[in-house]
């Protein structure tokens, strides 16, 4: 990469100045990222010897990506600044969604609540104290009305952070898109729907692994037909990190449930190209600055790569790695809080540098309860600071060429490819999991991390140095406890008024159709619009597919 | 007294007494000896099932079907779930629940989990004792579970009636790595995980090594495939338990059986006794030290020094 | 003769799946010489209550980032009562403000509450002093 002078002068030149450095003291025995990877002091053109600028990089929008998706990136549209949010009721969600429209909030992010992730409904005995705490609850479809009155479906785009009942909720929205009178097409909007990272760190499954895929790749075949601006499923390293994973494994293993993903489609007898351009990706985005970015132009490379040489995708849109970043939930303090603001800044510093589609920026007080008002607006603010007054949107890939960047970048690539092929000894992504491979990576990875901060091989600011004694000046959101009771009365409503026959008779079909071949979408369309709730539904397919049981590793 | 408490306890089925005095075993709590006699009249109705195989063979998923079989036909079932203690630290994770925890709430069902510990009375000797407290509850069927590596392993398992192995077809635990022993004691041959590949050619390996090493023997395991996700061929399972537990009870090999292994028992007993009599009396003691420190430097011998220590220690102490 | 082993029953109830803190602290107690007994995921208080009563445990660990904290911890400590086990101890550590912490405590819901960013070493220590404390109480009635 670097021609005017020779390898062989930088090489004797660094030998000179490593000499030297060797005999001066270093403030630490070893240097590592958050990761646990070694960090050289220095990198030179040696480390990039075999970058081929063409080949590896070339320019942003081109084959393979590696310095973005689109031609002109953030000159042509910022990111999409995304706030995940949610809580309470579909009413309380409805009036936050309708403040962060109006603060310039470009899209909608909904959270729900435990039991709507679990396929209970609020009066279900599972969900007792959990209704509307963490998201909101919605149990049908006349949830899923108040939750997007006002908001018009088919002007904004709305992310839903929802996997093993997200062919439901998926049904919900489509209906209550027919009910303002938006035709599915017309949608976009994303649906997280992967239940590969559930089994391996987020563990928030339902059904055993086949029987979800399936009704991952009904969804894939759906989409293509009548809803094709949707991204019908959000491949998720951002949960595997937040179990403890590294950098590496979280890229290696999002990747690795991608391809699966792809299998499945292919397997399922869909051509690569009808499904694989809405595949979309969300990633973590963690402390170690120079890693996190390495991070995410090494995926955007290796997809790329892969989509084309081995799935033989040949629509350039299959070959786009397009992802949304979170901020590290698990960078968060409860000491401190306020020092939050600052670590997630630079974490959506990394996420901008990296080329990200949306990006969450978390608040402050999320580490303590769930955000509030003031805090959610400070961290969006942060985001439009980035964008507006930092000036690192004006050019882009601005980092590509470092030394260090492209090394990590390669180095990222590398670590990944034997991790896949650890994965392939194992038969594949399903028997690897049941074979505890990634949970077992995961756990040991947490358990390092969390030694080494107690050994103080690893510094966090208020927590084992800087710390201090003061109490916790920030206010906290409370949720009301009566909005379970106001909950379950809602959905005990909702059975007693709509058509029962017709409702019991659509779930009777979907249950017929559950043990046979058939797309299933049509199906829970319309137990949806006959208002059948989402526990219904889900149970039928309890009661057809069976349950998934995690596997003791530690 | 606090005895008597328990022992009524135990014997009512009232489970918080019975977690208690097990505990007393595994905690080799002076009380225990009186606790296991006053039960013993009670026991030796419940039928013992024993599990053992690799790490990962889905040993936990297994008992839990059975779990569901045996309470379908209306069996009271207690489990003892062993897993390893660490060596280094002493302590164990005990996660073998996590696949039973849906009959948690089931009165006629208890799950206790155990590390192997390594304390003085042996592994097996506090399962024994374990199983007997569950049998004295009333339990109709004791299960117990257990990684099949090691020696103290395959000792719990000679106190089941029935014995399963459990292979599969992945992962590399074919039937050449597994311990001989191990196979040697298994009366049902479990392949599960068997909708993998390979399991066609696990069954091939385990009929070859019957062939090889039991023609003589009366009762040949049978070999039975099993998938406990979707619980596919653990009836068989089940129905292979029975006509095990039918040919031990016809041949009269039962009644064998617990002979032989109250004869060990009782043995295993009066050695226990003396074992930690001396050990209670020497071990730690300075006396002791100095006579280690003679033998290493041959001022004294090992066999001498022992006889030597024989006749200092009280005896008697066993006895009480 | 013979050692007391220190029992604890590491649970996570609620529905969430969020279980890295609960395996972390799992395998701490484990490296400290504890035995723990994992119940896995999304366990009712019924049964963490009854999987507490069977492994005959010291105390009981609950993991709880779900927002669930105010009702989940009285409702075990109520049921441990009803099965006169009122003296296994309950800690807990997740996503807890510190009012909910001290209302827990001083209701006698809790025994001790670890936040986020608290050593595991911590937890241990603690545990270790609270058995110590349960021991010498009892020596000193009997």
């Amino acid at each position: 990469m670097c021609q005017n002078s020779g390898l062989a002068e930088i090489s004797r030149a660094r030998q000179e100045w490593e000499e030297e450095v060797g005999k001066l003291p270093a403030r630490q025995q070893k240097f590592m990222t958050v990761s646990s990877v070694p960090v050289k002091a220095l990198y030179t053109p040696e480390d990039i010897r075999d970058l081929d600028y063409m080949k590896d990089l070339n320019f942003p929008g081109s084959y393979p990506y590696t310095r973005g998706v689109q031609k002109n990136m953030y000159r042509g549209r910022l990111w999409t600044m995304r706030q995940f949010s949610g809580f309470a009721t579909a009413k309380e969600s409805n009036e936050r969604y309708r403040y962060l429209l109006s603060q310039g909030q470009t899209g909608l992010s909904v959270a729900f609540d435990m039991p709507t992730i679990m396929g209970y409904d609020s009066d279900h005995p599972r969900a007792f104290g959990e209704v509307g705490r963490v998201g909101v609850a919605i149990d049908s479809l006349d949830d899923m009305e108040t939750l997007f009155s006002q908001i018009p479906l088919d002007k904004i785009t709305t992310s839903m952070t929802i996997n093993a009942p997200a062919a439901v909720l998926w049904c919900l929205y489509i209906a209550t898109a027919e009910k303002q009178g938006v035709p599915p097409h017309k949608l976009g909007g994303t649906i997280q729907n992967d239940i590969l990272k559930e089994y391996i760190a987020q563990k928030s499954w339902i059904f055993p692994p086949e029987p979800s895929l399936r009704l991952i790749t009904d969804i894939f075949a759906f989409a293509a037909q009548h809803v094709p601006k949707w991204n019908t499923v959000s491949i998720s390293g951002y949960h595997i990190r937040e179990a403890g994973s590294t950098a590496v494994q979280e890229l290696a293993f999002t990747l690795a449930d991608g391809f699966a993903y792809v299998e499945a489609g292919i397997a399922a007898g869909l051509d690569v190209d009808t499904f694989a351009p809405r595949l979309s990706f969300f990633f973590n985005s963690h402390m170690d600055f120079f890693e996190e970015i390495a991070k995410y132009r090494a995926a955007r490379r290796i997809w790329a790569r892969r989509m084309k040489e081995k799935y033989g995708a040949k629509d350039e849109r299959s070959l786009l790695m397009r992802f949304h970043t979170q901020t590290a939930g698990c960078s968060l303090t409860a000491q401190q809080p306020e020092n939050n603001i600052i670590r997630t800044a630079y974490e959506a510093l990394a996420a901008v540098l990296g080329g990200t589609q949306s990006l969450h920026t978390n608040s402050m007080d999320e580490v303590l309860a769930l955000p509030t008002e003031k805090a959610v607006r400070i961290a969006l603010r942060t985001q439009q600071i980035i964008a507006e007054e930092t000036g690192v949107a004006n050019t882009i890939d601005p980092l590509a060429g470092s030394y260090f960047v492209e090394a990590l970048t390669n180095q990222m690539e590398e670590e990944c490819e034997k991790y896949f092929e650890r994965i392939e000894a194992f038969g594949g992504v399903l028997p690897a999991i049941d074979a505890g491979f990634f949970q077992q990576e995961i756990a040991d990875a947490a358990y390092r991390y969390q030694q080494e901060i107690e050994k103080k091989e690893r510094i966090i600011v208020g927590v084992n140095e800087y710390v201090t004694d003061e109490e916790l000046g920030i206010e906290l959101l409370k949720i009301d406890p009566r909005i379970e009771e106001e909950q379950k009365a809602r959905v005990r409503k909702v059975r007693e008024t709509r058509d029962n026959i017709v409702c019991a008779n659509r779930l009777e079909a979907l249950r017929q159709a559950a043990s046979g071949p058939d797309n299933l979408i049509p199906l829970i369309l319309d137990a949806v619009r006959a208002y059948a709730t989402e526990g219904e539904i889900i149970q039928v397919f309890r009661d057809v597919f069976g349950t998934y049981k995690e596997k003791p590793i530690f | 007294m606090a005895d008597q408490r328990i022992v009524d306890g135990v014997l009512s089925g009232d489970r918080r007494m019975m977690a208690r005095a097990i505990s007393m075993i595994e905690n080799e709590d002076k009380d225990k000896h009186r606790i296991l006699s006053a039960l013993f009249p009670h026991t030796g109705k419940a039928y013992v099932i024993g599990i053992t195989g690799a790490p990962g063979a889905g040993k936990s998923s297994l008992v839990d079907r059975l779990l569901s079989i045996l309470r379908s036909r209306g069996l009271t079932v207690g489990v003892i779930a062993v897993d390893p203690t660490s060596p280094f630290t002493g302590g164990a994770i005990l996660g073998d629940r996590i696949r039973m925890q849906e009959h948690a709430l089931d009165k006629d069902v208890f799950i206790r989990s155990m590390g192997t510990r390594g304390s003085l009375g042996g592994l097996s000797r506090a399962t024994k004792d374990a199983i007997q407290v569950l049998d004295a509850s009333g339990k109709d069927v004791v299960v117990v579970e257990t990684v099949g590596v090691g020696q103290s392993e395959v000792d719990i398992i000679k106190y089941a009636d029935t014995t399963l192995v459990v292979l599969t077809p992945a992962g590399g635990d074919s039937v050449q790595t597994i311990k001989a022993g191990i196979m040697e004691i298994a009366d049902v041959f479990v392949v599960n995980k068997a909708d993998l590949p390979g399991a066609d050619r696990t069954v091939a390996e385990i009929n070859i090594m019957l062939d090889l090493g039991g023609a003589t023997r009366p009762w040949r395991p049978p070999i039975v495939r099993t998938v406990t996700i979707d619980g596919s061929g653990t009836d068989e399972m089940y129905a292979a338990i029975l006509r095990h537990s039918e040919y031990l009870k016809e041949s009269g090999n039962l009644e064998r059986l617990r002979k032989e292994r109250t004869r060990r028992d009782v043995v295993d007993l009066i050695e226990y006794r003396i074992k930690s009599t001396v050990w209670e009396q020497v071990h730690g003691s300075p006396e002791f030290d100095d006579v280690v420190a003679r033998i290493v430097s041959r001022e004294t011998d090992p066999y001498s020094a022992a006889l030597q220590i024989l006749r200092q220690v009280n005896l008697d102490r066993c006895k009480e | 003769m013979g050692e007391r082993k220190i029992r604890v029953l590491v649970a996570k109830p609620g529905l969430d799946g969020h279980d890295r803190g609960a395996k972390v602290v799992a395998r701490a107690l484990r490296d400290a010489g504890m035995e723990v007994v994992y119940t896995g995921l999304h366990q009712t208080p019924e049964q963490v209550v009854e999987a507490a009563i069977q492994e005959d445990v010291d105390i009981i660990g609950l993991s709880i980032l779900s927002g669930a904290h105010m009702t989940i911890f009285p409702r075990i400590c109520e049921l441990l009562k009803e099965n006169s086990a009122g003296d296994i101890m309950v800690i807990g550590g997740g996503i807890i403000p510190e009012e909910d912490i001290r209302e827990l405590i001083s209701n006698g819901n809790a025994s001790a509450i670890f936040t986020p960013g608290t050593a595991t070493s911590e937890i241990v220590d603690w545990i270790r002093e609270a058995m110590r404390e349960k021991v010498s109480h009892k020596e000193g009635v009997s």
